[in-house]
């Protein structure tokens, strides 16, 4: 459901509306339901609207989270396919 | 007596014309635009005969082959080519992919009524360009027009002839169990390419079509001894309509690895905005080979020494399957089927 | 592509794959729902079920905005289409769902309707203000998440004066549809469905926020993570999940902490707010009709109301009698189990509701996984 996706902020322009780059794809979008976005922000981009913006250092928070999760390897070596 | 004055006509106003019923109706207009036009850009000693079919020398040995092709896009120019050379790439690929050196092309052209002349003589040109490279000449054609609104601007179908030396025999029903499956190349770039410049979709890409003939690539391939089974041109439907297909057609299944697929950057980005599937878009300009698992490196690299191979990749291997699926090993380490496009592709929000 | 390529990193999901297989007690078994179809789409298409231990089993829920949409409402769409001559924009997803005497909106185009896709509801404002000779309606679905979209089109619409433009307004609630499997007989009272626990949703959520499940943790005693799309936040939620449920816990948690927090997007909710109103009742394909489950527009903005501007009765239409849907919405029965499913209902084909996007159950396990029903 709600297909959307993070996409970074590279140009503001008139009519509450941005610029978002996604490696190299760049696309019109529309900031209505969102305040405070700057150039550089990355947002999550829904039917061509900013949902939200994105926390990088929540971000990086759960990356550590899954980095971490390396320390709880059982000692029988790694995982088989089920 | 009288002398016969010579009549003066004036020469077709390619730069601000349109295209108007008279153009296909078989009189003078249609043979100014024939002569101006199309005769003008493609013209060979072929197209020079000027009847109503033309007369071609027999070939020596081996088998002829055939295709045709009909060609509709919207938008007609799009970035990395248009509709023109599409045609001719089109067309040479269906020869190639079964082993035969494309010789000959055959055009018709349905014109809608009102269609700019100026378009039409990019779109001719565009052709011309794309036969005279590829060195296959399109000898005979013909041009019909339409009422406005009963077509969309120009769609043009091409047919195209070439000889199959003795020997060769590729077929979608010859792959086999611990074959190799190979692409020539990164997918999805035509049909982003497309869908990057119709309105309702408009973003802004560096992504451009791949149209292209193959058949100097196929003969390189072919020269390098490996034991190819299968060519095929991924076009509609994507890779995963390809592999499909020739999984059915050779009663065999598939495994891919997703981690091996060539997807470009920004093609990958724009299908995650679309919520589409590179697997399952368009392809002008690559080719799926499969051949014996032992010829991969020798196939590989004649591959890669040409440059519209330079991406080819091992992707995945045939299996047997009794239920003829194509599965994949997903970059994450999970397993899925790559099953047939259901329908048409639609971008889609959820 | 920065902010997702490091949530589907295959090694990094090796390492989950070992931590939840130790995080769960072999000798219980887990049944989890993933509430959304976008969760639904990344366990089959990133094979994640491939890394789950074999007693922890997913559950794919209803959250798809097309599976969930009744054919009643297509019908309403194709009637505009058809009778009235409007022009009917609606986003891709809505186009080949099969509605009533084998239409689809896909159908009444090639007789002759004028049916667009937009990617987003301004274009269809668009469209209106470039055509004003015509009557444009978007046929507007989805959750919460697409529901500010079409609040942000009609208030546009409004403040260009446009008479030509109106919403067909389809959006549903997300909370009512969790109720609804909650109250069910199968897992209220005769507890025929084990549910150990939900991934709450990741869009919606950035909308509404973590504070509407709390009462489904209380009332229910169902543990929640709100996860994210990608295939690692979907692992690591599933973590989450056996950890409140061998602690006994039932909490809602926040994995998705980069775009959700408690209170959601408080703009986005004053604009939903502003334009739109409960319905006091909504059908739900597969579901029944829900109370207080779907949002209807405001009489202040009425003209652009689809249903005010033409006549437009609703009728409900039944699913096929062998159609399993509803069961499988609740979590009653698997795809496999429906005895029509890959026969008759195919994606080619779909009979039912969760056949019909590839986000639903039917469709996933059709399209990527039906290798695990042949060994």
């Amino acid at each position: 459901m709600c297909l959307a996706i993070p996409a970074q902020v590279v140009e503001l322009r008139d009519g509450d509306n941005a610029v978002v780059d996604l490696a190299g794809v760049r696309k019109e979008i529309s900031l209505a339901l969102v305040e405070n976005v700057a150039v550089g922000d990355y947002v999550i981009v829904h039917v061509g609207y900013a949902l939200n913006k994105l926390d990088p250092a929540e971000a990086e928070k759960t990356l550590k989270l899954f980095a971490e999760m390396g320390g709880v390897l059982p000692e029988d070596g790694p995982p088989t396919l089920h | 007596m009288t002398d016969t004055r010579k009549s003066y006509i004036r020469p077709l106003d390619i730069k601000h014309g349109q295209v108007d019923m008279a153009h296909g109706a078989g009189g003078r207009a249609m043979a100014q635009l024939i002569d101006e036009l199309f005769a003008r850009h493609l013209g060979n000693d072929y197209l020079a005969q000027g009847d109503d079919g033309t007369v071609l020398p027999a070939t020596g040995e081996g088998r002829l082959v055939m295709a045709t092709d009909a060609h509709v896009v919207s938008p007609l120019f799009f970035p990395g080519g248009d509709i023109g050379c599409l045609s001719v790439h089109g067309t040479i690929n269906d020869v190639a992919v079964m082993g035969a050196r494309p010789l000959y092309l055959a055009a018709s052209f349905i014109l809608e009524e009102g269609f700019p002349l100026a378009d039409l003589a990019r779109i001719v040109q565009s052709m011309a360009a794309a036969a005279r490279e590829a060195g296959v000449p399109v000898v005979t054609g013909d041009t019909k027009v339409v009422e406005r609104g009963k077509g969309d601007g120009v769609f043009i179908t091409t047919t195209g002839v070439g000889v199959l030396p003795p020997g060769r025999s590729l077929s979608g029903r010859q792959a086999q169990p611990g074959d190799a499956i190979l692409v020539s190349g990164s997918l999805g770039d035509h049909g982003m390419a497309i869908m990057a410049e119709r309105e309702s979709l408009g973003f802004d890409s560096p992504i451009v079509s791949d149209t292209a003939a193959l058949h100097g690539l196929i003969e390189a391939m072919l020269a390098s001894g490996a034991a190819i089974r299968v060519l095929r041109d991924p076009t509609r439907g994507g890779l995963a309509t390809t592999l499909n297909e020739i999984a059915k057609q050779s009663g065999v299944g598939m495994m891919l690895q997703e981690k091996a697929l060539p997807v470009k950057a920004a093609v990958n980005a724009a299908c995650e905005l679309l919520g589409l599937d590179p697997l399952y878009v368009a392809n002008e300009g690559k080719l799926v080979a499969i051949c014996a698992e032992q010829d991969v490196d020798r196939l590989l690299a004649a591959m890669r020494a040409h440059p519209l191979g330079a991406a080819a990749a091992r992707i995945g291997t045939v299996h047997e399957d009794p239920h003829h699926f194509v599965q994949m090993t997903t970059a994450f380490g999970g397993r899925r089927i790559v099953d047939w496009l259901s329908g048409e592709q639609l971008p889609r929000i959820c | 592509m920065k902010y997702i390529d490091e949530y589907r990193d295959g090694d990094v999901a090796q390492t989950l794959a070992a931590a939840i297989r130790a995080e769960a007690d072999p000798a219980r078994r887990y049944h989890f729902m993933e509430f959304c179809g976008g969760h639904t789409h990344a366990i089959s298409r990133y094979g994640v079920s491939d890394l789950l231990p074999d007693n922890v089993k997913m559950i794919h829920g209803p959250g798809c905005p097309v599976c969930v949409l009744p054919i009643g409402r297509v019908d309403q769409a194709i009637r505009l289409v058809l009778e009235q001559g409007v022009t009917l924009c609606t986003y891709g997803d809505c186009l080949r769902v099969p509605a009533s005497n084998s239409l689809s909106l896909l159908k009444a185009k090639a007789r002759g309707g004028d049916v667009r896709m937009v990617y987003s509801s301004m274009d269809a404002v668009t469209l209106a203000q470039k055509n004003p000779d015509k009557q444009v309606v978007f046929f507007a679905i989805g959750f919460e998440t697409t529901t500010p979209p079409t609040a942000v089109a009609i208030k546009q619409a409004a403040a260009l004066g446009l008479k030509n433009f109106s919403v067909l307004c389809c959006h549903v609630l997300t909370p009512s549809a969790i109720s609804s499997i909650l109250e069910s007989p199968e897992v209220r009272r005769w507890g025929t469905v084990p549910l150990d626990g939900f991934i709450g949703p990741a869009h919606v959520s950035t909308i509404i926020g973590s504070r509407p499940y709390e009462f489904f943790a209380e009332e229910y005693r169902k543990p929640v993570v709100i996860a994210g799309f990608e295939p690692l936040d979907v692992m690591q939620a599933i973590k989450m999940l056996i950890r409140q449920v061998n602690e006994g816990r039932a909490e809602v948690e926040n994995e998705f902490s980069r775009a959700v927090d408690r209170e959601g997007n408080l703009k986005a909710q004053q604009l939903v707010a502003e334009v739109f109103e409960m319905r006091k009742q909504f059908e739900w394909r597969g579901l029944n009709v829900l109370p207080y489950s779907a949002l209807r527009i405001r009489s202040a903005f009425a003209e652009f109301d689809a249903e005010k501007r033409f006549p437009l009765g609703y009728a409900s239409v039944p699913d096929h009698k062998a159609c399993e849907c509803g069961a499988i919405l609740r979590g009653v029965k698997r795809p496999q189990d429906c005895k029509i499913f890959g026969t008759v209902c195919s994606p080619e084909n779909p009979v039912g509701s969760c056949m019909v996007s590839s986000e639903g159950a039917c469709a996933a396990h059709y399209t990527y996984g039906r290798y695990k029903d042949v060994g």
